[in-house]
């Protein structure tokens, strides 16, 4: 049992910003277990990952190969690493834990009876392996132990800061041909669509949300809404940013005359920036905010509306 | 964001409709200096205003709370935050139906235009009821729904504007800090995670928080928190299509203790019909705990499935709607349903404005506003509301959830006027108990004491004296012809009365006269052994009390008052004890034992148990003396609130058993009996026309008017003297009056009997309401049978003009009209006795 | 078509979460509880599809006797059948030993009343949040499963399932019997009704009890993350602040 064997995410060969992340997670435990970090890549690569692992001060990477592994598919890539696993025998199998980095490793767990840790911020080995990872959308931290000599576990996304290294390393590639069960590929990704309609709540990068009485649309962003509006029956659920609403993580949220009561602030609480345009510089929300209007949304969000024309048409 | 004040003449914490309205108010009435504090952020800092259903059915049978309510509608109004919608509710049983004729008559009095509706009439303004569940409605155009929210966030911006007021959201408060004050402890500061406040005045406007913050300066404020439970259905398109709020009148489904208000396209239906649900203050959970805001707590359903299914009887197209939303809101209940207004009783400048519904918050800023600014309000009298009101064993946990429990489902109830409570009983008796037990006593309860009512053992004095009962349930409910037969008795033998409950406090020390004089109207500075009956002022000069005062020493009185105004006048008469220790006040209700004895051989009786002559010429009327009774050490009073011979005799605590049983003892061969408290409170005082405070006597009246003014002023300065000599200059515009009932022969041929619950108007012969040149209306304050004459008396005051003796009105009672006409009015009121011989014999 | 939709009884708390004294439980002593999100999504899904394609919505949860109300629940919003494995512990079982007790029971449900032709999960439970049983499930069961799917349709004999990705949706097309992670925002989950609320007190609800294996995975202690202070620039006051803001907006790069 060793190595801290890192899954590479990547989108039909190009490797996901998480992916960095990852590397750099996979870095420092395999550092602190004095183990030597292996990056896993599933299929076929176009792009230079070596480029990556280098970056990364990776040494030695894998890439398991199949026929069958066309396109992702979580079981086809779940019986890959698991086949992995019985092969390299490694002592950490580890990914981010983006969507699809949680449902690989679900999927290589269960088919090798192994415990999966999902979303830790911390990871170390004594006797046993004790972790802390987050519960709640990372409202509570767990602390965990478990007993074994190998564990798969993911790491929060964003809990680390992808950060490259600066020692230069020779890169070992080994190609493993995995055998797959044929079957399997019955959940290969079939084909590829765009969105049907423009950015959901939960994926745009500017969402605009006012409470009671606001009508305008910015930034061809995305209105979400509180729960009071919700209630009175304005808006729909799903326009609802909160803790039973969708929960949002754009670019900039700007939260027009919100209050701001605590379960739309949990909503919002990933936007990378908050804007809060409000009359009333107590409001909860211009508190916790990084940026602040003060005054009436209904001056200030058409004076904003008008500044973007000016200026686009300037251009 | 403004700089945190390290001081400010008045800290308002709490920043709910009340909080809001209040600073708005202080403002206005020359506050300069206000700090508005919340923990919460704005404009919806999570207390019940945020979640409440913002509704106001104005008709409501206590006079107190419709004069807060209607202010409260007409500062809505004139803000432009109220939407006049209309509202029914709707009987689905008989005795609702007798009900909305005893609103109809509270509707008359108040003078809100309100009708009743059969059941098609209802479904005319309201398509979706079903007609066959309801037996009719009672309508009132007037009710309002308002913006509370917008409300509050005017009344602050207004004291902003006016740089009166500084708002601090997101402030918790941590303590209030207090030091020595004159009496008692004196706030000097309020303490919050951003800072300490220095400060003159401190107001408690936190609704089901107010006890804990109280209890950080030592203070109690007697409320619970108490989930009413709602749920927001919808969408329902005959709701959609109307694009408006609120389209359809709000019906309150009464016998089934639910409303339906239509919010837009969805329907909210509220109820106070399950189990009651009361929590702790430390179980409501902080902001950033409450799933929604801390007082939307879960919604418990199973609590709500009856009223679903109730609901949907009414409006069937309610079972199709979604529930959207649904809560166990907490609103607070205090032990008796009233607010918990004004100073509190522990701590110096430290006010409580809490337990107040969305209907009286703007009146309730008024009112507390002109409270601290003049002493006492004008909006109206808060008697029901005054927070020094409740005892010490009414202020603990135990009994306020005993109590919040037992009247939760009574919010849409049919409450009788002398209802009494069923829960904490038998907390406070007198000494002789087991006496009266033994008699078969029925108790009623007065200030939290357990006073004889009426006594089982009497009901053969009832075929004797030849009492009717009274066909109506109503008018016979906790009433019993007993009373007129012991009433009777009295006047013609002798009576026994338990009068425990009575509230006695001493004040003693060098500086106790002057003290005195300046706490009521009429002189107290004579002989030892004198009494003096007078009225209490506010510094307004209203009524704030009516007591009796025996001068036991020349630097002691003893100060007497009723079992209810106990509470209210200690406060008052501590609040105002000299800073300098001249006077040392003491509360001995629990020390002395009062019985009364009564009746034309009551001082033969008692002559029989001393060697003290009792006769009028060594002991007249008025007088009091030490006299030992059977060997038992008492003070007896000479005096009469009956109109017949007899005294008020007060004992050590610890001898009033020996002592009743001495009396009675004595009693056969004079054949005595005991009598209870609806001969001593009602009968046997209308018949002598003595008023009584809290029915004739309140702030809104003059002892000029109330007929109690003597031909003269003392010297010596008083509280309220200045507004009481203005008043004497002019004649009273208002007097009390005593009316006799010419019929008492309703429509369906029988007999009815008036309550006298301060909701029966007195009308002009052609049905017109009365109200005098200062707006008060005339209604019924006492009503009850005068067995001695054969009559049953009204009291009112009315309008100088109409006050001529003789003089013929109506009287409304049950939405239905009887004749009366003036029989008294001025100082003596006696319809029994006119010139008081007996009482003198 | 025959589906089951597993379902996970949880607290719903404000954003602070308290924790019991001894570290293992959430304190829910006035917290109400829900049904987590996804699967409130995944019910409905199912709820749909039954509507549109026949069939019948099973529940199954595993939880405490409490979990009764969140059957309900199902019930008040489509669910027919409904079956409760009690964990009577006091806490979670860990996922491996949730995953064998699932499948345990869902053999039992298909021995007694056929195969069942769709199971539905959601991503994860809102409260621990594992992001496995549902694959666990089926693996050992050896049925397809995606996760993450906000988009559910039946197409002749195959279920065509989405999952949104960045920049667009990739298409799963699965044969029957089928396993699906279902992620909030694949619908609007319908309230229930009065009427669905009064019904639902008559569903019948069995109750069962199976023994599973536990994993090696330990619960040690639950604690919450320091919190976060941030200072607020306030970019100006009423409209003047516009340009401000658009400064902001350009910097960030969403204009």
């Amino acid at each position: 049992m060793s190595g801290v064997y890192v899954i590479a995410e990547h989108d039909r060969g190009a490797t996901s910003p998480a992916t960095h992340e990852a590397f750099t997670a996979a870095a420092a435990l395999a550092a602190n277990l004095k183990e030597l970090v292996v990056a896993v890549f599933i299929g076929s690569f176009d792009s230079d990952f070596e480029a990556t692992c280098s970056q990364y001060g990776i040494s030695e990477a894998v890439i398991l190969e199949s026929p069958l592994i066309t396109d992702y598919g979580p079981e086809v890539w779940g019986q890959a690493v698991a086949e992995m696993v019985n092969l390299r025998r490694p002592r950490v199998v580890m990914a981010v834990g983006t969507d699809k980095g949680n449902e690989v490793l679900a999927q290589a767990s269960a088919r090798t009876e192994t415990p999966f840790i999902a979303n830790c911020i911390q990871v170390e080995h004594n006797e046993t392996w004790s972790m802390t990872r987050t519960q709640w959308g990372g409202s509570l931290l767990e602390d965990v132990s478990v007993e074994g000599d190998l564990i798969f576990v993911s790491y929060a996304h964003h809990a680390v800061e992808a950060a490259a290294s600066n020692t230069q390393t020779d890169l070992t590639v080994q190609r493993i041909e995995v055998g797959i069960d044929p079957s399997l590929a019955r959940t290969l990704v079939r084909e590829r669509a765009l969105q049907a309609e423009g950015a959901t709540l939960s994926t745009a990068s500017v969402v605009v949300s006012g409470g009671r009485g606001v009508g305008a649309t910015l930034l061809s962003g995305k209105v979400g809404c509180s729960r009071a509006v919700t209630n009175n029956g304005w808006r729909s659920h799903a326009d609802q940013v909160g803790q039973t609403g969708t929960r949002i993580a754009p670019e900039i949220y700007i939260a027009c005359g919100i209050s701001g009561a605590i379960q739309h602030w949990v909503g919002a609480m990933a936007s990378k920036n908050i804007l809060a345009v409000n009359t009333d510089p107590e409001a909860n929300m211009v508190s916790k905010a990084g940026y602040a209007v003060i005054g009436d949304l209904h001056e200030v969000v058409p004076a904003i509306a008008e500044e973007i024309r000016r200026r686009r048409e300037a251009v | 964001m403004s700089e945190f004040p390290k001081e400010a003449q008045c800290v308002v914490i709490g920043a709910g409709i009340v909080g809001n309205c209040l600073v708005s108010h202080l403002s206005d009435m020359g506050w300069k200096d206000i700090v508005l504090l919340d923990k919460g952020p704005l404009p919806n800092p999570g207390g019940s205003t945020g979640h409440a259903s913002n509704f106001i059915f104005p008709v409501d049978h206590s006079k107190e709370i419709v004069d807060l309510t209607l202010e409260s509608q007409r500062q809505y109004e004139e803000m432009g935050l109220q939407n006049t919608c209309g509202g029914i509710e709707v009987a689905r049983t008989p005795e609702r139906m007798e009900e909305f004729k005893r609103r109809m008559t509270s509707a008359k009095c108040w003078g809100i235009p309100s009708s009743l509706l059969t059941p098609s009439e209802v479904k005319e303004f309201v398509p979706f009821v079903s007609e066959d569940v309801i037996l009719g409605g009672f309508y009132t155009p007037s009710v309002s729904a308002v913006d509370s929210l917008e409300t509050g966030t005017q009344m602050r911006k207004k004291a902003q504007d006016a740089g009166h007021l500084a708002v601090f959201a997101n402030t918790e408060v941590l303590d209030i800090e207090t030091s020595a004050g004159r009496n008692k402890p004196r706030v000097t500061a309020v303490v919050t995670d951003k800072g300490r406040i220095e400060c003159e005045t401190v107001v408690i406007a936190c609704g089901v928080w107010s006890p804990r913050i109280a209890e950080m300066a030592g203070a109690t404020i007697p409320l619970t928190p108490a989930v009413h439970q709602m749920a927001d259905v919808g969408p329902f398109d005959v709701l959609v299509e109307t694009q408006q709020e609120l389209a359809y009148p709000i019906v309150r489904d009464m016998d089934t203790f639910c409303y339906e208000r239509q919010t837009a396209g969805s329907m909210e239906v509220g109820s106070y019909a399950h189990r009651p649900i009361l929590h702790r203050v430390d179980e409501i959970p902080s902001n950033e705990e409450a799933a929604l805001s801390p007082t939307e707590m879960p919604f418990t359903a199973d609590d709500f499935d009856q009223q679903m299914e109730e609901a949907i009887e009414l409006m069937e197209f309610l079972g199709d709607g979604e529930i959207k939303y649904a809560i166990n809101g907490l609103l607070s209940l205090t032990p008796d349903a009233n607010p918990v207004l004004g100073p509190t009783v522990e701590v110096e400048n430290l006010w409580s404005a809490a337990a107040v519904w969305i209907k009286e918050g703007p009146g309730v800023g008024r009112l507390m506003a002109e409270w601290m600014t003049h002493g006492y309000p004008h909006v109206t009298d808060p008697h029901g509301a005054d927070i020094t009101r409740f005892y010490a064993q009414q202020r603990n946990v135990h009994h306020i959830e005993a109590r919040a429990e037992e009247h939760f489902n009574k919010t849409y109830g049919i409450v009788h006027p002398r209802e009494q409570w069923a829960t904490r009983r038998g907390v406070t008796n007198g000494p002789v108990r087991a006496r009266t037990d033994a008699l078969g006593a029925f108790y009623f309860e007065a200030g939290g004491w357990e006073r004889p009512h009426w006594y089982e053992s009497n009901a053969d004095l009832v075929e004797k004296y030849a009492i009717e009962g009274r066909e109506h349930e109503w008018d016979g409910r906790w009433w019993t012809p007993i009373s007129d037969a012991e009433h009777l008795h009295m006047r013609q033998h002798a009576a026994l009365v338990d009068l425990s409950a009575f509230q006695i406090f001493e004040v003693a020390g060098p500086g106790v006269v002057s003290y005195i004089e300046k706490m009521v109207v009429n002189k107290c500075d004579l002989p030892v052994g004198s009494s003096i009956y007078t009225p209490v002022l506010n510094h307004s000069g209203g009524f704030r009390s009516d007591l009796t005062i025996l001068r036991l020493a020349s630097d002691r009185f003893r100060i007497i008052t009723g079992a209810f105004d106990g509470g209210r006048d200690e406060y008052w008469f501590r609040q105002n004890l000299p800073g300098d220790g001249t006077v040392h006040f003491e509360n001995r209700t629990n020390s002395i034992c009062t019985l009364g004895v009564w009746g034309p051989r009551a001082v033969d009786l008692l002559s029989e148990l001393t060697e003290t002559d009792l006769s009028q010429t060594s002991f007249p009327y008025g007088s009091h003396q030490e006299v030992l009774i059977a060997g038992i050490p008492t003070e007896m009073f000479r005096v009469s609130y009956v109109g017949d011979a007899g005294f008020e005799v007060y004992t050590p605590m610890q001898h009033g058993l020996a002592l009743w049983d001495a009396i009675t003892d004595a009693g056969p061969p004079f054949d005595l009996r005991p009598v209870g408290a609806a001969v001593y409170g009602t009968s046997g005082r209308i018949e002598k026309g003595y008023r009584l405070m809290g029915s004739e006597l309140e702030d809104e009246y003059t002892p000029l008017e109330a007929g109690l003014a003597r031909p003269k002023v003392k010297a010596a300065d008083f509280i309220g003297k200045d507004a009481y000599l203005e008043e004497r200059k002019e004649e009273p515009c208002a007097q009390l009056c005593v009316l006799v009932m010419e019929d008492l022969t309703c429509d369906a041929g029988y007999e009815r009997f008036p309550m006298g619950a301060g909701n029966e108007p007195i009308l002009t012969a052609d049905g017109s309401r009365i109200v005098d040149v200062k707006g008060r209306v005339s209604r019924v304050t006492t009503a009850g049978n005068a067995p001695s004459i054969g009559k049953y008396l009204l009291m009112a005051y009315l309008p100088s003009n109409l006050c001529e003796l003789d003089t013929k009105l109506l009287v409304m009672y049950q939405n239905e009209t009887y004749p009366v006409k003036v029989a008294a009015s001025g100082a003596n009121l006696a319809l029994f006795d006119q010139s008081n011989e007996r009482m003198k014999a | 078509m025959r589906i089951l939709v597993c379902v996970k009884r949880v607290p719903a708390p404000g954003s602070r979460i308290n924790v019991t004294e001894n570290g293992l439980n959430v304190d829910t002593a006035h917290l109400g509880f829900t049904t987590s999100p996804h699967e409130e999504c995944a019910l409905e899904e199912a709820a749909q599809l039954a509507e549109q394609h026949g069939g019948s919505v099973s529940v199954l949860t595993v939880g405490p006797a409490e979990a009764e109300e969140q059957l309900r629940y199902a019930a008040s919003v489509g669910g027919n059948e409904f079956t409760l494995v009690l964990n009577d512990t006091g806490q979670d079982w860990d996922p491996q030993r949730t995953a064998r007790t699932i499948t345990e029971a869902i053999a039992q449900l298909e021995a007694d009343s056929g195969v069942f032709d769709l199971i539905l999960f959601g991503n994860e439970s809102a409260d621990a949040g594992g992001y496995q049983v549902g694959v666990r499930v089926a693996v050992a069961l050896d049925r397809p499963m995606v996760n993450g799917i906000k988009g559910i349709e039946i197409e002749d004999s195959s279920l065509v399932a989405n999952r949104e990705v960045d920049g667009g949706l990739e298409v799963y097309s699965l044969l029957t019997p089928a396993v699906l992670g279902v992620k909030e925002g694949i619908n609007l989950p319908r309230y229930p009704t009065m009427k669905g609320r009064l019904a639902s007190k008559k569903a019948d609800i069995q109750v069962a009890q199976i023994e599973a294996l536990p994993g090696p995975q330990q619960l040690v202690r639950l604690h919450r993350p320091e919190e976060k202070v941030t200072e607020t620039e306030v970019l100006g006051t009423g409209p003047d602040a516009a340009s401000r803001v658009v400064d902001l907006l350009d910097e960030l790069g969403v204009l």
